[in-house]
């Protein structure tokens, strides 16, 4: 029960905090065909977020043990250390190809994930994943599109595409590596271990790398910790602007 | 509350045909393929919606607009059930609803195995101008308006239009 919560709570929260820092390109995106395609891809990652808020809250609920949750309560009510967020999702959102490359790593993740997800041993995980897939393929098809444009695009498209890789790349090996609620999910059925993604995720990445002209990294030192709520200070910025209505006016509604 | 001697699965049917997705007024839940079941058992009406996209901001205007109709027909205390799986699929919307949809001047889905397969992702659609029926189309942007549908743009009547993305 432990771990399940915790699991469904990790799928949650990565796809909250990514959502957000997308939802902050809404009115900013370089032209606006691609400000709406962000802003939408926001939407579907909070619509996802909040599918797995309500399974999380009915957990919660039924084992009685602590406060009653809602969906929203998880969202705004929770402090920094109880997120479990992958870390690549809280960092800012940096340039426009700062937020394609995350997107892109992610939605390459996000579409294995919901891939073998949709075959839980846990209905309401596998519902949500059947749910999500589409979508995700979808942000992967796109975010692919931008990087070929970027990477083999001009000289400064390429340099700000670089940049965004060496910024980026150690966050991604914290997705592929279990944490120990992960591995739990394994054995008892209900969620693959991250591990046995890496790689199929590699060769997305080489794939796409490949045609974009880009140099695929070596093995490097990854930073890991928000999937167990060790967070980079960007998460608490991230709050206290996400969740200043809820805590300054508790309980306030419209 | 109804009993349920009052009220005939078809008559709710007839009656929700009038509610309709607020981004696309033209097409009805039924036509969308939205209303996956209408039950009728001791208790009341239950409906059973599912959404279209995950963050669909439509779904509640739909819920909202599905009480109201029923409302008016002095159908009250509705339970809406929200189902997430089998997930929707474009192939659920009615022949009728496609060809309303290509009236409205937005193309209507290709049937799915187009690309909705993670291994066709490089393929591109082939969409047909809802306005000439030209073929000759080009992708300007993979979400348009709303999420649920791409921006393309007509090389022979020049005119750009949405297409409803197959899903
Ligand atoms: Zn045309």
């Amino acid at each position: 029960m432990e771990n399940r919560l915790s699991y469904t709570l990790y799928l949650a929260d990565s796809a909250l905090i990514l959502s957000h820092r997308n939802s902050e390109w809404t009115g900013h995106g370089p032209v606006l065909e691609q400000d709406i395609a962000i802003s939408n891809i926001a939407l579907d990652l909070i619509g996802q977020a909040r599918n797995f808020y309500d399974y999380a809250a009915r957990q919660i609920n039924q084992s009685g043990l602590n406060d009653p949750a809602t969906e929203d309560s998880l969202a705004y009510l929770r402090d920094v250390p109880e997120f479990k967020n992958c870390l690549l999702a809280e960092l800012p959102r940096g340039d426009w190809a700062v937020t394609i490359l995350r997107q892109f790593f992610f939605s390459a993740y996000q579409t294995l994930l919901f891939e073998k997800l949709q075959h839980s041993g846990v209905d309401d995980l596998a519902a949500i994943a059947e749910k999500s897939l589409k979508e995700a393929t979808y942000h992967l098809r796109w975010s692919s599109e931008w990087v070929i444009r970027l990477g083999d695009g001009t000289q400064e498209s390429r340099s700000r595409i670089l940049d965004a890789l060496d910024q980026l790349w150690m966050y991604t090996g914290e997705l592929l590596e279990p944490a120990h609620y992960e591995l739990a999910a394994a054995v008892e059925g209900y969620g693959p271990d991250p591990a046995t993604l890496k790689e199929t995720w590699l060769e997305k990445i080489q794939e796409v790398f490949e045609e974009a002209v880009l140099p695929v990294p070596g093995n490097e030192w990854m930073q890991t910790g928000g999937k167990t709520g060790k967070h980079t200070e960007h998460l608490g910025q991230l709050l206290a602007e996400m969740q200043f209505m809820q805590r300054a006016y508790p309980g306030c509604e419209w | 509350m109804i009993r349920s001697e009052h009220i005939t699965i078809e008559k709710v049917r007839q009656i929700l045909e009038q509610v309709t997705d607020p981004e696309i007024p033209v097409l009805s839940i039924i036509d969308l393929g939205i209303l996956r079941d209408i039950r009728i058992n001791g208790s009341g009406l239950e409906l059973i919606l599912t959404p279209t996209y995950s963050g669909c901001p439509a779904m509640d205007t739909i819920r909202i607009q599905t009480r109201m109709v029923l409302l008016q027909n002095g159908i009250y205390g509705v339970k809406i059930t929200t189902l997430l799986s089998p997930a929707w699929t474009t192939d659920w919307m009615t022949e009728s609803g496609k060809e309303k949809l290509r009236a409205f001047g937005i193309a209507p889905p290709n049937s799915k195995q187009q690309v909705c397969d993670t291994k066709l992702f490089h393929e591109e659609e082939a969409i047909q101008c809802p306005h000439c029926r030209s073929y000759k189309t080009r992708l300007i942007s993979q979400f348009g308006s709303t999420a649920c549908k791409a921006l393309y743009q007509c090389n022979d009547c020049r005119e750009p239009f949405d297409y409803f993305k197959c899903h």
